[in-house]
């Protein structure tokens, strides 16, 4: 034994004899994980987090956050003499006197964007790959609350410095609560201990942002990652690949260095970015007064989406016996998001109804073997691509010299015309990759071969597909899915069926109604065959190899 | 439910992968060697790749504790298409950034090109429990319920149901003193019948013919803003005080909300929009529009301050303004309705 | 990563999502740089140029704002001539005369719902010219003299306030301009020239308010322009600036570069070595 062994030895039989952790480690330090690089996309939100505490906790260490008002004195001379809360104040010390202040600032920012974003596109791999399915459930569940505490504690961190945008988001963000009918007014004066802006909202938000919401973020994300632990990763299709075990590599030594490699990657490429661009210049903003405001007022991406849904929705407002309901308000920042989480929360189950299956779930859809729900996907997508564009309505106004409004009334038409299409579009596009999909399967794969045939006409010679590709191909068995059939309406008693039957059954034809049915093993066999047939007419046997 | 088909499917699915080949034998995991399997220069070389990587990280840190020191937090330097930029976060950025990367790249060179690339296997469980624990676990909270009595005698479960119930109200009720009921605050301002107004940032009253007609006065406020807050100790009346002035020719006003409300084509409006309370002031003097930076709400300033496009649903309300003896414009009372977003009891 | 799929076109994959984060931010650059514009030098008008001012003024300017300046109304050009309807220019001043037609605004290149700024049509004395011509007609805001414009003892923070307050809602809070309704824009401000700022400010051309001396006097004017001069010349300690548009740029950078490189990143680490 090497002086490394039998230090590794001694370590963990202390630390066995004292917690057990031998029984743990045997069991895990070789535990398999499957490689994708789109299962590196929660990592890159998990360690953009871990960079949010640390810098986070730099930050504080600087940072006051206090509304009393201070005159500034520093080294950014054209705010010099300027009245500004202590928040501001302490942030452009921050900014412009402690070596290196604005350079971590600048990373907890871009970190802040990186978090929100990466969450998003891991969202969307697991949705479109159906890695939410039994028995993941809960852990999307979680998910989605991760999400919606992350796009929570963004804002809050980008109102602290009290700078004049931050602000400004700050004072939309109360006149959305003053519009919650019959407690608005209240809750408002209760949040902000009197009027909008007092002295107490700061510091409040001081303490949900550093403390009260990244402690949930926390535990939530531990069971995040506990789940996934335990109940081991997805895997996409491929040799060898089934829906009863894992194909991969070892956490011990491949994941280890993959994964610990991959913060630091995370972790260098946010810190050079923070190096060479600039984000959220505070000084250039000025401090916040309430009657003050620039052009061009966006809130960071992660809540353009609803500032853009504010910005289209038409002016209604209903007012009766002296009460307001400002739908104007309600509408796009809190019904519209309240209906979005919710059916994005309630997602799995929806499916398992249409589906009607309990199984588990180990193996990935590839998103065409999913058509309804790759375009119901993609729908919601474009939906919430075109709010968030509309957040910047006025700069791409700007940019391109076109109307605001007329941008304006475009999105309003295009909220309504652009989903239905995009789903039927992408529907139909998922149809189609599976019919070439089957005929791969059935005649094999095209090798841009042209023969001539004894007759005299003309036809592409096809070889038999690889493995791997008929593997993957042949996934499409386990995404495949028959509308559930209905019973008799009426059973032998004469007792009508029950309603809920039917909605399930109502759903499971809007999902599968549509489908491409995958060939048969033997309808396979004939098909490869012919392409090896074919093949060989023009190759010697020996030359059959796989290729791309 | 119905007996689905895809279960049979999904049965013969491990068959159907290698069935046509007439295989029946465990799935294989295919693996080719890579040129670091094979090649012990390539290996070597991927050695030193890594070692480099690692050993050009330590001196990135090295360089980050040297610029700590060295660089001057207001040096300047001048790149190529990116301009002017710090030259302390570039260089603490740079340094710190690449002594970060160098490892992660390092490291998953390693993993990649030396450590085994053999993919292994692992069996799945399925995670429902058999039938006989899921019995046993049934069991043992009938037994739990029974020796605790807890459906036995209900009187102790519905007292604790009850307490449970009302116990998070001192929770609730800590928060009363968050802050003060609204009352009428976001009814009223502090403008009253004879206050001077006067420009923001200088404080200085306003005669009438200081403003030219196409003129706009931008932020304007009650005379005592500032003693009012230096008294409450914070920005709140100047939240809902703020006004803008705007001049147009009279022949040009086609409605006001206060009829007359105007001194020679000067007409006062609340800065504040009624849609989510944004200052607005980017007034467009030609078509006499005054549009919402935050949201595009715009407003006609020519005709009673009325909503003409965006999501504002009510009117800009007109601040009723005359004379003072001196000359000055001053208010002649409060605003006629709230200033800023709507609320419930608005009305 | 199994072995026989298609290993060669991750790392193109990967390439081309790099090239189309660099595409889409070069095009935010293109489009975020394309809001600056080139100014001209300062002069000084004298009696001694109504007359050649007149000329001028009856070549290039007559045909819409009529020989007696008093404008010609877009009834009486007829149908087919509304291009040539123009406002009076009586007591414009020579300020609004050097601002409009020194930044080449005037005489209107192309009609659209706003005159852009362009390359001037006359060269200094010729602008001169016709502002004392236009000027000699009635009273009106003058172009500021040397002293008027000299800014170097204004209030650096209270120039920055004044801009907060008066300027930054339409120009944006670095004065990089900003949309105002149906296709109007505030355009971004040129620090080049502080004449045609303080002349902005006094006659308030097309859409923008007048801002007089008697509501912003000349020494916030002063002010107004250092702040602008200082910010558009300061360096950005904390990097490329992103077009100083605010949040809406970092979002697209982080889309694109950030998000592309780790992206990349993640496929060189799950691709199979070879």
């Amino acid at each position: 034994m090497t002086i490394a062994q039998r230090a590794a030895a001694t370590t963990t039989t202390w630390i066995d004899d004292r917690i057990g952790a031998g029984k743990w480690l045997k069991k895990n330090l070789r535990k398999v994980f499957p490689d994708h690089w789109s299962f590196m996309l929660g990592e890159i939100a998990l360690y953009s987090f871990i960079l949010l505490l640390l810098t986070g906790v730099y930050l504080t260490l600087f940072f006051n956050p206090s509304m009393k008002e201070v005159v500034y004195n520093g080294s950014y001379a054209p705010l010099n003499g300027i009245k500004m809360t202590q928040a501001y104040d302490s942030t452009l010390r921050i900014s412009f006197d402690v070596r290196g202040g604005l350079l971590v600032r600048q990373i907890h920012h871009w970190a802040a964007l990186l978090f929100v974003s990466s969450v998003s596109v891991h969202m969307l791999r697991v949705f479109f790959t159906g890695a939410f399915r039994k028995p993941r459930e809960l852990n999307w569940v979680i998910g989605v609350g991760l999400m919606t505490l992350a796009i929570l504690e963004g804002f809050a961190g980008y109102s602290l410095p009290d700078d004049l945008l931050s602000g400004t988001g700050l004072r939309i963000a109360q006149g959305i609560v003053l519009a919650i009918p019959l407690v608005g007014s209240y809750v408002s004066t209760f949040l902000f201990g009197g009027e909008f802006p007092g002295t107490d909202f700061i510091p409040r938000l001081y303490s949900i942002h550093i403390l009260l919401i990244p402690g949930i973020l926390l535990g939530m994300l531990t069971a995040h990652l506990l789940l996934v632990w335990y109940q081991k990763h997805t895997q996409f299709p491929g040799p060898g690949r089934t829906n009863k075990n894992v194909v991969g590599f070892p956490l011990f030594p491949v994941y280890v260095a993959k994964a610990g490699g991959f913060f630091f990657i995370v972790s260098g490429v946010i810190v050079l970015i923070s190096a060479l661009f600039t984000i959220n210049p505070i000084w250039m903003y000025g401090p916040y007064t309430p009657d003050q405001v620039t052009a061009g007022s966006q809130p960071d991406w992660y809540i353009g989406w609803l500032d853009g849904a504010v910005r289209v929705m038409p002016n209604w407002e209903i007012v009766l016996w002296g009460h307001n309901l400002s739908l104007n308000i309600l509408v796009p920042a809190l019904i519209v998001p309240g209906i979005m989480f919710t059916l994005l929360g309630l997602y799995p189950w929806i499916e398992a109804r249409a589906t009607g299956d309990r199984r588990e779930h180990h193996l990935l859809d590839r998103p065409r073997n999913a058509p309804t729900r790759t375009a119901l996907g993609a729908m919601g997508l474009s939906f919430y691509l075109l709010i968030w564009i509309s957040g910047g309505n006025d700069l791409i106004a700007q940019a391109f010299s076109w109307s605001i409004n007329a941008i304006t009334w475009t999105i309003r038409v295009l909220l309504i015309v652009l989903p239905p299409i995009v789903f039927v579009i992408t529907r139909r596009a998922c149809l189609g990759l599976q019919r070439k999909d089957r005929d791969k399967l059935l005649h094999g794969r095209e090798t841009g071969i042209i023969q001539r045939l004894p007759s005299g006409a003309y036809q592409e010679v096809h070889a038999p597909l690889t493995d791997d590709a008929k593997a993957k191909i042949l996934s499409a068995r386990e995404s495949y899915y028959e509308p559930i059939e209905a019973g008799p309406a009426v059973d032998a008693n004469g007792v009508a069926a029950p309603k809920k039957g039917r909605l399930a059954r109502r759903l499971s034809k809007f999902y599968f109604e549509q489908r491409v049915t995958p060939p048969t093993d033997e309808e396979i066999a004939e098909g490869q065959h012919h392409a090896a047939d074919d093949l060989a007419t023009v190759r010697p046997a020996g030359q059959i190899t796989s290729g791309h | 439910m119905t007996q689905h088909p895809s279960n049979e499917i999904a049965a013969h699915d491990q068959h159907g992968a290698h069935g046509a080949h007439g295989e029946d034998s465990l799935p294989e995991i295919p693996h080719v060697l890579r040129q670091t399997d094979i090649d012990p220069r390539a290996a070597r070389r991927a050695e030193r790749q890594v070692a480099t990587m690692f050993g050009l990280s330590a001196v990135s840190t090295i360089l980050f504790v040297v610029a700590f020191v060295a660089v001057k937090k207001d040096s300047v330097i001048n790149l190529p298409v990116i301009g002017p930029i710090g030259g302390q976060n570039l260089a603490l950025g740079m340094a710190s950034g690449l002594a970060l990367f160098l490892i992660g790249a390092g490291a998953i060179q390693w993993a990649r090109k030396l450590m085994s690339d053999e993919e292994i296997v692992d069996e799945r469980k399925s995670f429902s429990s058999d039938d006989e624990t899921r019995d046993a676990v049934v069991e043992k909270f009938r037994q739990g319920t029974d020796e605790s009595g807890f459906t036995k005698r209900p009187i102790i479960r519905r007292t604790l149901l009850a307490a449970m119930a009302l116990v998070p109200i001192p929770a609730i009720v800590l928060l009363r003193d968050l802050g003060p009921l609204p009352e009428k605050k976001f009814r009223t301002t502090t403008w009253a019948k004879g206050k001077r107004i006067v420009a923001d940032v200088s404080y200085k009253p306003i005669r009438p013919e200081d403003i030219p007609i196409g003129g706009l006065v931008a932020g304007a406020l009650p005379a005592d803003i500032r003693e009012v807050e230096e008294l409450q100790g914070n920005l709140n009346e100047r939240a809902k005080a703020t006004i803008i002035l705007v001049r147009m020719d009279p022949s040009e006003i086609r409605g006001q909300q206060i009829p007359g409300g105007d001194v020679d084509g000067i007409i006062a409006f609340s800065k504040i929009c009624t849609h989510l309370g944004c200052p607005i002031a980017l007034y467009q003097q030609r078509t006499k529009h005054l549009l919402c930076p935050c949201h595009q709400s715009t407003f006609d300033l020519a005709d009673k301050g009325d909503v003409i496009f965006g999501p504002a649903a009510r009117r800009l309300p007109q601040l009723p303004i005359g004379v003072d003896n001196e000359g000055y414009l001053v208010a002649t009372g409060d605003f006629q309705e709230p200033v800023g977003p709507s609320f419930w009891e608005r009305g | 990563m199994s072995a026989g799929t298609p290993r060669r076109r991750r790392p193109a994959a990967a390439a081309a999502l790099v090239t189309v984060g660099l595409v889409a931010t070069g095009a935010l650059y293109a489009a975020v740089g394309s809001m600056a514009a080139p100014a001209t030098a300062a002069t000084v008008v004298s009696p001694d140029l109504i007359k050649p001012g007149e000329q001028l003024y009856k070549e290039g300017c007559s045909s819409c704002h009529g020989l007696d300046l008093a404008g010609v109304p877009a009834e009486s050009v007829g149908k087919g001539g509304a291009r040539a309807n123009g406002p009076s220019l009586l007591g414009v001043g020579a300020a609004a005369v050097d601002f409009q037609v020194s930044t080449g605004r005037m005489p209107v290149g192309a009609y659209g719902k706003q005159v852009v700024r362009g390359r001037s049509s006359y060269n200094d004395e010729e602008v001169a010219a016709l502002a004392a011509y236009v000027a000699s007609f009635a009273p009106g805001p003058a172009i500021p003299s040397e002293q008027d414009l000299d800014f170097k003892d204004a209030n650096l923070a209270e120039g920055g306030e004044l801009f907060r307050t008066n300027c930054a809602q339409c120009h944006n809070f670095a004065g990089q301009g900003g949309a105002l309704s149906n296709g109007t824009y505030a355009p971004a401000i040129s620090p080049k020239s502080p004449r045609h700022i303080w002349e902005a400010m006094l006659t308030g051309p097309q859409s923008m308010p007048v801002f007089a001396d008697t509501t912003v006097n000349p020494d916030e004017k002063r002010a107004i322009i250092k702040y602008i001069t200082a910010i558009k010349s300061s360096p950005n300690p904390g990097g490329a600036p992103l077009g100083r548009v605010g949040p809406v740029s970092e979002g697209l950078l982080m889309w694109t570069i950030g998000l592309g490189a780790l992206i990349a990143c993640t496929v060189w680490l799950g691709a199979k070595a070879r």
